[in-house]
């Protein structure tokens, strides 16, 4: 059994960022991270990120990823890595199980941060199983982690930023987007994105679906059709687009087995992209010593994910009795940090989200 | 379908070591840094098992060891995920018949 203060589920910008702060303070700490590599969804981000300069505005995202890498280097004696280390269980004692390399190993640490991010959402329709049909993150990785192309042809359903940038993506990998469809009447995305996709010639269509996929053993194209305010289909608008992918990018939502398997107390949040933890305010669950931070608190940004990082990385830390002098000081400035960061409309959302499952009180 | 030109990225395929394998007794070639799907999708194919049950024909999903949709036999090991399985040289990739049996 291996032994450490400050276990970590997920080597993502959440959990590096906690792994970064927590050991800064004096911390022992070990990231497990079930990828060969460190990162999560940042090192297949291609463009450059939004949000302010403390959190890497304009730096592309696999960048970030290698800053954060760097920055890890100054914690070596304190930071423990372990890649293709996939965590299986958490139990009630704070044993965690984790197959690493092929093998199986346990591990008891004295906090956990749990910062597994999300999973993609998927969306029903006929065929909708069909071989061609990718979620927006798989086209992503298949594209610039591995330089694969999806196919030739595309159609994007979704036009939040993720379909929006997946599909600019797309085009920079020489691959087609017939399309890009979106059941609400308006873009979900930032303008920006938008402007940049539809410049390019790809026509964007609010208060449009799927109807169905076509294809024997993949796909070989798909019917849009329109909708009326009240969201049914309207007969007769259907339209046939001749397309080999289908990628869908309808929102995600949190990977949080592990905090139902501790016990931890749980609320249905739709602004947050489905069930999350109730925390307090240094982001403890209701379950003594385990933290959570980045897309498995609430599906949010790369931006915001460091953020919460840093904040339940120094507060495992200072339950643990490191960094008296600093922390205060230190979890004032991250706090601040995220209220700016949700300070837009799109933040309005998250904001209203969180307030319903946050905690004012830590629990005892 | 390789990504030959990229105004961001370089993948500077000729340069990546090539890698064979055996899927479904047929000889193919990925490159280095490939998983078992990268290079399998690279090859043209999509379609990587049927359905245990339905016969539905099955493809990735996710691409990040999430859905369990990639489920393949690999090296005589049933149920691998192969989006997140690295290719090594000499892997032999099957198509999984029904759900799968441990040895
Ligand atoms: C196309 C796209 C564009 C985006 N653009 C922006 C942008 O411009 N600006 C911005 O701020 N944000 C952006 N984001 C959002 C951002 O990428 C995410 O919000 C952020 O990556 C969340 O960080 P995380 O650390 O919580 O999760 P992730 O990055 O998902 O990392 C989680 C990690 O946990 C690991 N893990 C999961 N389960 C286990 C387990 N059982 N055992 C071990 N490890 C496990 C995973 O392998 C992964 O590495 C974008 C996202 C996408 C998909
Ligand atoms: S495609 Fe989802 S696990 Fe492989």
């Amino acid at each position: 059994m291996i032994t450490t203060e400050i276990a970590i589920i997920g080597g993502g910008p959440a959990g590096l960022s906690a792994a970064i702060s927590a050991a800064s303070l004096g911390a022992k700490v070990a990231i497990l991270e079930r990828d060969g590599r460190l990162g999560g969804q940042l090192i297949k981000q291609t463009h450059k990120f939004f949000g302010s300069e403390k959190q890497y505005a304009s730096t592309r995202g696999f960048d970030i990823a290698k800053i954060l890498e760097e920055e890890m280097e100054k914690y070596k004696d304190k930071i423990d890595i372990y890649t293709n280390a996939t965590v299986l269980g958490l139990y009630e004692d704070g044993v965690l199980t984790i197959e690493h390399n092929k093998k199986y190993m346990k591990m008891k640490p004295e906090k956990i941060i749990v910062a597994t991010g999300a999973s993609e959402k998927f969306l029903s329709f006929p065929n909708n199983d069909l071989p061609g049909i990718y979620g927006a993150g798989a086209v992503q990785t298949l594209m610039n982690e591995y330089g694969v192309k999806p196919g030739n042809n595309v159609l994007m359903v979704g036009a939040g930023n993720i379909g929006l940038i997946v599909s600019y993506q797309l085009m920079q990998a020489g691959v087609r987007v017939k399309a890009i469809i979106d059941a609400a009447p308006q873009i979900g995305g930032y303008l920006v994105h938008a402007s940049k996709v539809r410049r390019a010639g790809v026509p964007i269509l609010v208060s449009h679906t799927i109807k169905r996929a076509h294809g024997k053993e993949s796909v070989e194209g798909a019917t849009i059709w329109q909708l009326d305010e009240r969201w049914q289909p309207i007969e007769g608008t259907e339209k046939y687009l001749d397309v080999d992918v289908i990628c869908i990018s309808v929102g995600l939502s949190p990977l949080t087995e592990f905090l139902w398997q501790a016990g931890c107390e749980m609320k249905y949040i739709p602004e947050l992209g489905g069930h999350v933890a109730i925390r307090d305010e240094n982001l403890e669950t209701s379950v003594n010593g385990i933290f959570i931070a980045g897309d498995v608190a609430g599906v949010e940004e790369a931006s915001s994910a460091m953020v919460e990082g840093r904040l339940a990385g120094i507060c495992a830390a200072n339950s643990l009795g490191y960094g008296d002098d600093r922390f205060e000081e230190l979890r004032r400035d991250y706090t601040e940090q995220l209220k700016s960061l949700r300070s837009g409309p799109v933040g309005a959302k998250i904001v209203s989200g969180l307030s319903k499952v946050t905690v004012k009180k830590q629990f005892a | 379908m390789r990504i030959e030109e990229h105004p961001i990225l370089s993948f500077e395929n000729e340069k990546r070591k090539k890698i064979k394998f055996i899927f479904d007794g047929k000889e193919y070639e990925g490159l280095e840094g490939d998983t078992i799907a990268s290079a399998l999708h690279a090859a043209g194919v999509k379609v990587l098992g049927h359905h245990y049950a339905n016969n539905r024909p099955r493809g990735f999903y996710c691409a990040i060891g999430n859905c369990s949709s990639c489920l393949m036999t690999v090296d005589g090991e049933p149920n691998v995920r192969i989006c997140v399985e690295e290719l090594k040289e000499g892997m032999v990739v099957e198509t999984q018949k029904g759900k799968g049996e441990l040895k």
